[in-house]
């Protein structure tokens, strides 16, 4: 098994965009080609941390250009004999393969990954609720048998979740239709607001169920907003609700 | 400063103005029931080796008939997500042309 990979459903593939863009971790193995002592292989990894320069590999789907990825945290959790067992925390489109490849370059022995597995792809990790393909066979024809909605809960999570890692602002339930139909989101708007948002920071829009509205762009920092009496503060990117499920309360 | 990872940033509720919300609206994500359940519902799948993302996604979205399925497990051109986007009747297309893994 490869590990964790996010599959939306329908309405909630317009929750993709944020998985695409969010972070990743992943375990592995780098099999190294000749004996190199174990501190020349930690001073290495220390070397690859924060951000770091990537070309693309040559079959990757990508332009093969030069771009900066960072890597929030790099460790070695074991070696033994050539082979070398890492934890590594890094920005979507990081290459992992690239990667333990120039590793391999600095140490001047060469390198290249012999097991992979993603531990987290943004707030999805391995211990929250993962499936197997047998799993959905399964669980999916016992709802199929029985009804049982508890079967479906079992491996179905609400696509809210695929942006449990972005900051939030909740609405009121008057500003949610409007949003829905494209809108942006004004001050009076809004109720509840999570510290630590910048201008321009991508944001997810709830309703006070805490249900998803939609996807934007702040305009104005966390402080700025809950000062604010008037005026977008946060510009909508992607809606996510279908329109009509609450009232139209704006002309 | 290195960047923290984005699941280790603690961020705080704090509240602008109290209001209610009318249970006669909507519904909170874990009350849903079927078909809801599925129409705004996410999997988080344990990929098996071999077979690309898309390929996986397309045994989810038959397993499950549904009608659109995607997976975010892989960042490509986002020029190509964009237009999976646009339009809604060219999804697959345009999910074909990124490929798999």
């Amino acid at each position: 098994m490869t590990g964790v990979l996010p599959i939306a459903l329908e309405e909630a593939t317009k929750t993709i965009q944020a998985l695409l863009v969010a972070g990743k971790e992943y375990i592995g193995v780098m099999k190294l080609h000749k004996d190199v002592p174990e501190e020349k292989v930690r001073e290495a990894f220390s070397e690859f941390q924060g951000e770091i320069y990537q070309r693309p590999p040559a079959r990757a789907s990508v332009k093969k250009a030069l771009r900066v990825r960072t890597i929030y945290y790099l460790d070695v959790l074991e070696i033994e004999g050539r082979n070398v067992l890492f934890k590594v925390g890094c920005e979507a489109g990081t290459y992992i393969r690239k990667l333990v490849f120039d590793i391999g370059r600095v140490l001047g022995c060469g390198a290249h990954m012999y097991e992979l597995r993603r531990m987290r792809a943004g707030p999805f990790t391995e211990d929250n609720y993962m499936v197997t393909l047998h799993d959905i066979l399964y669980l999916y024809d016992r709802w199929r048998e029985n009804g049982d909605i508890r079967m479906l809960k079992r491996f179905i999570l609400p696509m809210e979740r695929a942006l449990n890692l972005m900051p939030k602002v909740f609405i009121r339930d008057s500003a949610v239709d409007a949003i829905c139909h494209g809108a942006h989101l004004t001050a009076p708007g809004i109720t509840h607001i999570e510290s630590g948002i910048k201008p321009s920071d991508k944001v997810a829009i709830f309703t006070l169920k805490g249900e998803a509205v939609a996807l934007g762009t702040a305009m104005a920092s966390t402080e700025e907003i809950l000062k604010a009496t008037h005026g977008i503060m946060v510009k909508t990117d992607r809606v996510i609700m279908p329109r009509g499920i609450y009232p139209k309360l704006w002309k | 400063m290195r960047d923290k990872a984005p699941w280790s940033i603690k961020r705080e509720l704090l509240t602008k103005s109290e209001d209610e919300t009318d249970p006669k609206y909507g519904c909170r994500p874990e009350e849903r029931q079927y078909p809801e359940i599925v129409k705004f519902g996410i999997i988080n799948l344990d990929k098996p080796p071999g077979p690309s993302s898309h390929e996986v996604t397309a045994w989810v979205k038959r397993i499950l008939g549904v009608e659109h399925a995607g997976h975010g497990g892989t960042l490509e051109p986002l020029i190509y997500v964009e237009w999976a986007w646009r339009s809604q009747s060219d999804r697959c297309s345009a999910h074909s042309l990124r490929g798999g893994d």
